[in-house]
């Protein structure tokens, strides 16, 4: 059973009242937009695509869709860094849309928020790998990338139980100490998140 | 008890500007008034020759001053009562009850600019306000739109005490607030706060919403006065009664006046609050709240008691 802290990703809908659209595509991500706007929108005369490819290939269609603007990203970090370039001099006729993994959307809602941008306006599609950010509860360290529960915490090696407790702030889900009451026993690990 | 009240004495009346009175209530019993937050309303019960009127208005007084509250009351020309009473009959020394604060339209800690739209008395809630985002440092500006300076209470000073951050609106000099323009070009992380009678908060709403502004940037205080109607029996199922609600009361009021408590916030058809089911009914819901949805108010199952009336045959709510 889900817990409410469990983003919901209500996926894209293009607000056609924003004067101005600003996109952020990682990888898979950008097949929200491409499935979406197929045979072009007007909205696109209006719009701003940055695009990192984490492994995927969407550069020549993205390109084909003629945004005013489109930018393929060397690094998420340098996208992001290119995205706060465009937000500091954004105004509230702007709407922001993301797409992606969950570890990336939430970095953009991270970023978002330090522009006073909310993170329910805020138009994301989750797209991609299932794998999850989390932070182990007990040391504090960050562990990019999990598939399974329980894992060890690469920081402090305590067997970590993924909880769907996602923190915004953090953008990461909480990840507790599966056998502390039973040090000797470790559960075996399953794959919950592919 | 649903709403716990304070039994505050007037210590001041004074004329603000033309048919607005502001009135400062300190504790009967010498006590600190509780903290509130700028945005909060009180609501004042009057008593009003046996009968008991209810009316919310927003607290201008400084929130860091747990001494006294203020608030400030236009004379409305078609009043059913309330600000006529206020105006006309309390008097400095007399007693009266208020209810604790109540905030249904705080400010957002997270935006990085406020822009605030006052129109006519809508400017109370402003007050502390304002005196908050000064003090903390933050960005904001106020619009004030008022029909003629006589009107305009408080307007030179907070003309003087926040300068270019203040523009005044005046009708009768032929201001008018360009909304598009104030609107076309905030940045990022601003949000609006409209006081105002309704028509002005849908047009900056309206003006906002299709310049693609965020939902989320978007708040509005208003207080609807329950409008008049034909008299109206209702049942009330829970209860095992029946009340009338007279032409000038609201369904709320007559509940109210039968020794009933309901949860009540704004009065105004805002808030929510006081959303009660309807069982059954053979007629017609007269809706005249913004709070329920329009499939919810066709849908004939809920009703706002503080603004909304019926006419028919009978109607029975779950109260």
């Amino acid at each position: 059973m889900a817990i409410k802290s469990r983003p919901v990703y209500a996926g894209f809908n293009v607000d056609i009242t924003a004067q101005r659209h600003v996109l952020a595509l990682e990888g898979q991500g950008a097949d929200a937009l491409l499935e979406k706007l197929a045979g072009g929108h007007p909205m696109l005369e209006r719009a701003e695509i940055l695009y990192v490819a984490t492994g995927s290939d969407h550069d020549v269609a993205l390109r084909a869709l003629g945004a005013a603007n489109y930018w393929l990203a060397p690094t998420a970090e340098a996208l992001r860094d290119r995205l706060s370039e465009i937000l500091a001099h954004a105004t509230m006729c702007t709407r922001l849309y993301v797409a992606g993994t969950e570890g990336f959307i939430g970095s953009i809602v991270q970023l978002a928020a330090d522009f006073g941008i909310a993170n329910a306006s805020i138009i994301k599609e989750f797209r991609g790998s299932q794998q999850r950010r989390v932070q182990c509860v007990h040391c504090k360290g960050f562990n990019d990338n999990v598939t399974i529960s329980p894992f060890q915490c690469v920081h402090c090696d305590l067997h970590l139980f993924v909880r769907d407790h996602f923190s915004v702030r953090l953008n990461a889900f909480q990840g507790v100490c599966i056998n502390a009451e039973t040090p000797d026993i470790i559960p075996p690990s399953v794959e919950m998140y592919r | 008890m649903i709403h716990p009240e304070i039994i505050v004495r007037v210590t001041d009346i004074a004329v603000v500007a033309e048919s607005v009175k502001q009135f400062t209530f300190e504790r009967v019993d010498g006590g600190s008034m509780p903290v509130f937050a700028p945005g909060a309303h009180i609501v004042v019960s009057m008593d009003d020759q046996g009968k008991l009127r209810r009316n919310p208005y927003s607290l201008m007084s400084s929130p860091s001053d747990t001494t006294s509250y203020q608030i400030s009351v236009l004379r409305v020309v078609e009043s059913r009562g309330g600000s006529a009473f206020m105006h006309e009959h309390v008097d400095v020394g007399d007693t009266m009850t208020i209810s604790h604060p109540i905030d249904l339209f705080p400010l957002h800690a997270t935006a990085k600019r406020h822009v605030l739209i006052a129109g006519g008395i809508g400017i109370t809630p402003f007050l502390p306000m304002m005196e908050v985002l000064n003090e903390s440092g933050q960005v904001f500006e106020l619009h004030y739109s008022m029909r003629s300076r006589r009107r305009g209470a408080f307007l030179s000073e907070l003309e003087r005490r926040y300068g270019s951050r203040v523009s005044a609106e005046v009708d009768d000099e032929g201001g008018r607030l360009d909304t598009r323009k104030l609107l076309i070009n905030q940045p990022l992380g601003t949000h609006i706060y409209v006081c105002a009678p309704l028509p002005m908060i849908d047009l900056v709403f309206g003006v906002a919403r299709e310049l693609g502004w965020a939902e989320e940037n978007l708040h509005r205080e208003v207080f609807l006065a329950p409008p008049a109607g034909s008299p109206f029996y209702t049942n009330l199922a829970k209860s095992g009664t029946t009340v009338y609600v007279a032409e000038h009361q609201s369904l709320l009021e007559s509940i109210e006046a039968a020794g009933i408590d309901v949860p009540y916030l704004c009065r105004g058809g805002a808030c929510g609050q006081c959303e009660t089911t309807v069982i059954d009914f053979d007629g017609q819901l007269m809706h005249h709240d913004i709070f329920l949805t329009d499939d919810e108010k066709v849908s004939g199952t809920k009703i706002m008691p503080c603004v909304s009336r019926f006419v028919g045959a009978s109607l029975t709510v779950e109260l």
